[in-house]
């Protein structure tokens, strides 16, 4: 038993909601107790969907238990087939379900479905989101290449292909960093066979053997997949993470090797199509400023060592913390930190994480949405480099992290909480002038005192100085003032004008805890 | 009760409606797919309430995902919730899993010494491995006690839907944190009064001390909530306690008060105009006060609230609105916009219909009235799909797919964690449907863009 408050990753069972939804035609049939649901609005809510992943649920109740949790399972599988036509079905047993113990594999095998069942097997007190993902995308495969040809080829012969593996619903940046990893691909001269299981359908799959070679791009849920079609089908695949502008090269070599070209030309020809501006930003003299910043990097493992790179070689940081909270692939952290005289952070234990921050006294974290909240709270600038991530990081704009744009964005991101070089040089020089003293607001946004918290005002005062003329004739009642505080405060200023304009409209002198509801309903009529 | 219920459980298919005969709506059973939250989910407002308590759910790692996504942002303050995940250690023998829950029990208060009240929330996991969490919580209890109590109540999603997990918890507390004095006690020290009248169920700060004002000019004076804004808070009734129910799923709850000798005070919901004045007009007659009386205390507000209702009723009058099962508020919600914003009802769905408690507010119904208890969520989208309704009350996970299929909605959450009560709120209650309407009209709104010839 372990006291969690917060937790980087989900059960197994998300990651498999995380390849269905990523998919084409397939269904997940998800024995599950009632409120499991819960998790179909990650897929509504933070990735902003719109339509409903593809699962159905069995919503179990205690007093299903007593009777047949079995034939429920058995009839949800026959509906959601009937009622959605896939071409595929995935059935998975959530936490409550692998405790009563109905065999998903069994009982979908028993029906005779007419189309190809994938059963999944979920351990989820022992395995969670990452692990789930990668094991539903290679069962996923493995399920649609019985039967086909696994050393097959292509008939016609007009260039290379490789199949690019691994993005899927809720991924930070997947949807953006396929399309800037399929730009660069493209303008190599290679071409794309399958991207899975991205928008992929069962049929899509059993073409994956026509391929050359696979590009692998997140270990954490796609390493499985790529080595059993290593094994399969011979293809070999890709080990290098595109994040950064160096990355980028050698990832583009990489691809160039595999499909028998000049890794020149293509580094030549991919940098055209996709401009790198970050390392001309990084040289420019605005830059210097930068150098031997102090950063602190958690994130799951291959965002997390892609970033440390970048931030040594790339932007000229000093990397004073590095961790993660993947432990399947703990080892490439191990790596990275050993080559930056680090000790590793492995950890899914967001307290420890916070400590880490506070010991090493970073000037910038990059992390996940929980360092964001740690770095928030201890005033440091913070930027988001990997998931869990929350809904502003499933952004409207074109934003990948990975490619030559992405090193692009990866400058814009990392910078901008920072303080500009002059700015900051400023605020050291000036640091006593009472315009810099760190409580003061922006200057040419004029001198505004800091409006003092309603709740602690004194008894029957005036309102605040700020809002001038009404000054002399508004007094507000003990009563008032403290109803006035109870309404939330990102609408409480919004109230008091009101309520004085009301007050002063209607020739209120004291306000009285009425007079605010009064104004209220005055403003909900005159809106 | 008058009203019909169509058991269709049997074939799981909603299905066919028998026509209505006597009062109030006909009621149809269904069963497939909920899509509804667990009883967990009421920790994330249960726990803003009390803020001497803190919310231990032992459970999985899916619960702790469950709360940590529900509770959105709040998470990062210092949370008052947290899990103890269950790992194939604590699956294997039960008795180790005591030891280990003394042991997370002990951190998290030694972590945290100003907690009063430790909620130990069971969840479906537990609840499956029969794990004993009432006896943990006694164990628990004499161990950290007397400064800290360890209280138990059951959230799971087998036995719990979103707001009944606040039922559980305050039937818990019902259980171990009220006192009954009867006549044969002898003489109460002093200060510990029995309440005359108990607000039963967790309502914003703002809204409790309306209704604690009015009812105090009103002439009540012993006025106790349940919660409190103290979980270690101690209520004391007697049998001349009156309560009244403040949401409909505080069924258990009631039950639990009514076995101490307390009477509960059939009423209306106080949503809307209408619903609080009857409200108030219920609770004054239970305790011998004139309707006259009662109606010259809320006038004022009452006159607010029609001010700001008149506001926004063009919005919505006409419209026909559409309910997916959520939080049990389904019903008065409905019956506040059928009646005092003119819109049409097509059909409501509940996650569960408690006769009893809901009497008062089926009476007045017309029997045209499509009530729905329980889900099968393919058919009943496939019957929103087909009555194509101007408005939907779901979910956040139906919320943007019927969006994008061209339907308007409204997300049934935000009815729990806003303040809705009372005459004051009455206008932001209809705000809350009214506004994805204006919000369409805005965004539809097009101002010409002169382009050169």
């Amino acid at each position: 038993m372990k006291l969690t408050l917060w937790t980087y990753e989900g059960p197994p069972h998300i990651g498999a909601m995380r390849v269905a939804s990523a998919m084409k035609d397939v269904h997940l049939v998800l024995h599950a107790p009632q409120g499991d649901t819960y998790a179909d609005l990650l897929f509504t809510m933070i990735e902003r969907n719109d339509h409903r992943p593809p699962v159905t649920y069995t919503t179990f109740g205690a007093r299903d238990l007593g009777k047949d949790t079995a034939a429920l399972f058995q009839d949800a599988i026959r509906e959601a087939v009937e009622v959605h036509q896939p071409k595929a079905l995935m059935v998975a047993a959530s936490c409550t379900a692998e405790l009563i113990q109905d065999d998903p594999a069994g009982l979908s095998s028993a029906l005779n479905l007419p189309i190809r069942v994938i059963p999944l097997e979920l351990p989820a007190y022992q395995r969670k989101e990452n692990w789930g993902a990668s094991e539903t995308f290679y069962q996923m495969v493995r399920h649609c290449l019985i039967g086909i040809d696994p050393q097959a080829k292509r008939t016609d012969q007009s260039g290379p292909t490789c199949n690019i593996l691994g993005f899927m619903g809720l991924g930070f940046r997947h949807r953006d960093d396929l399309k800037a990893i399929e730009e660069l691909i493209r303008a190599i001269g290679i071409g794309i066979n399958v991207v899975a299981p991205w928008q992929a359908g069962p049929d899509d799959l059993q073409r994956l053997p026509l391929a050359d070679f696979n590009i692998m791009l997140n270990p954490e849920l796609s390493e499985s997949t790529a080595l059993y079609l290593k094994r399969q089908c011979g293809q070999p695949f890709t080990q290098s993470i595109p994040i950064g502008e160096q990355a980028t090269d050698a990832f583009v070599r990489e691809v160039a090797l595999l499909a028998g070209l000049d890794p020149d030309q293509a580094v030549l020809r991919a940098r055209q199509a996709q401009p790198c501006r970050a390392a001309w930003y990084a040289a420019s003299v605005d830059a210097t400023y930068l150098t031997g910043k102090r950063v602190f990097i958690f994130g799951d493992a291959s965002h997390a060592v892609a970033a440390a790179r970048v931030a040594t070689q790339e932007m000229g940081f000093d990397v004073v913390g590095l961790g993660t909270y993947s432990r399947e692939q703990a080892k490439l952290v191990r790596e990275m930190a050993a080559e930056l005289h680090l000790e590793p952070l492995i950890t899914d234990d967001y307290l420890e994480v916070e400590r880490a921050i506070a010991a090493t006294s970073p000037e910038l974290v990059l992390g996940t949405q929980m360092e964001r909240h740690i770095a928030k709270r201890m005033g440091i600038a913070c930027a988001v480099i990997s998931a869990p991530v929350h809904v502003q990081d499933f952004p409207a704009r074109y934003a990948p992290h990975m490619g030559y744009e992405g090193a692009n964005q990866l400058f814009d991101a990392w910078v901008a909480p920072l303080m500009m070089g002059l700015e900051e040089h400023l605020l050291k020089m000036f640091k006593e002038d009472f315009e810099f003293h760190p409580q003061a607001v922006a200057s040419h946004l004029g001198v505004q005192p800091v409006a003092p918290e309603v709740g602690q005002m004194a008894g029957g005062s005036s309102s605040s100085a700020s809002d001038g003329e009404l000054e002399a004739a508004l007094a507000w009642s003990p009563e008032a003032q403290k109803e006035l505080g109870r309404i939330p405060f990102f609408v409480r200023s919004k109230a008091k004008r009101n309520t004085e304009r009301y007050a002063q409209a209607h020739g209120v002198s004291m306000i009285q805890r009425d007079t605010l509801y009064e104004a209220k309903a005055f403003y909900a009529q005159h809106r | 009760m008058p009203n019909r219920v169509l058991d269709q459980e049997t074939h799981r298919a909603g299905g066919a409606v028998v026509p209505p005969v006597g009062l109030g709506p006909t009621v149809v059973r269904e069963r497939g797919q909920h899509e509804v939250f667990c009883g967990l989910t009421s920790i994330v407002w249960l726990h803003r309430k009390m803020q001497d308590a803190f919310f231990l759910v032992v459970g999985s790692r899916t619960c702790a995902h469950l709360v940590q996504s529900a509770a959105g942002v709040m998470i990062f303050a210092e949370p008052r919730f947290g899990t103890a995940i269950l790992d194939d250690r604590d699956l294997a023998g039960l008795a180790d899993a005591h030891d280990e829950l003394d042991r997370v029990v002990d951190e998290l208060l030694s972590r945290r010494p100003d907690i009063r009240v430790l909620f130990l929330v069971g969840s479906c996991p537990s609840e499956v491995i029969k794990l004993d969490l009432g006896r943990a919580a006694e164990r628990l209890s004499s161990r950290h006690g007397p400064d800290q109590r360890v209280v138990h109540f059951s959230g799971s999603g087998i036995e719990t839907t979103f707001t009944q997990g606040e039922d559980a918890c305050l039937a818990a507390m019902v259980s171990q944190q009220v006192d009954r004095l009867s006549k044969a006690d002898p003489q109460p020290g002093q200060g510990v009064q029995p309440a005359e009248l108990v607000l039963v169920g967790s309502l914003a700060d703002v809204v409790e001390d309306q209704f604690r004002l009015m009812l105090t000019d009103l002439g009540l004076t012993r006025i106790r909530c349940l919660p409190g804004r103290r979980g270690a808070e101690r209520l004391v009734v007697n049998e001349q306690t009156r309560f009244v129910c403040m949401a409909p799923y505080l069924a258990e709850t009631a039950q639990r008060l009514e076995s101490l000798g307390c009477r509960r005070i059939p009423a209306r919901f106080p949503f809307g105009l209408q619903g609080t004045t009857d409200w108030f007009l219920a609770v004054g007659q239970a305790f011998g006060y004139a309707s006259d009386r009662v109606l010259h205390v809320i006038k004022p507000a009452q006159r607010r609230a029609q001010l700001a209702l008149t506001a926004m009723r063009p919005m919505l009058e006409g419209k026909r609105v559409f309910f997916f099962p959520d939080s049990q508020l389904e019903i008065p919600l409905a019956r506040f916009l059928a009646e005092e914003m003119g819109m049409k009802v097509v059909e409501v769905g509940v996650p569960y219909l408690h006769q009893a408690m809901m009497a008062e507010e089926l009476k007045p119904l017309s029997a045209d009235w499509r009530v729905v208890e329980g889900q099968h969520l393919e058919q009943q989208l496939a019957r929103c799909r087909a009555a194509r309704p101007d408005l939907v009350v779901c979910g956040l996970g139906l919320a943007n797919p019927l969006e994008a299929e061209g339907m308007s909605t409204k997300w049934s959450i935000e009815l729990v964690f806003t303040p809705i009560q009372g005459f004051d709120q009455a206008g932001d209650l209809a705000e809350l449907f009214t506004r994805g309407f204006a919000r369409k009209a805005r965004l539809a709104r097009r101002i010409p863009i002169r382009v050169a010839a």
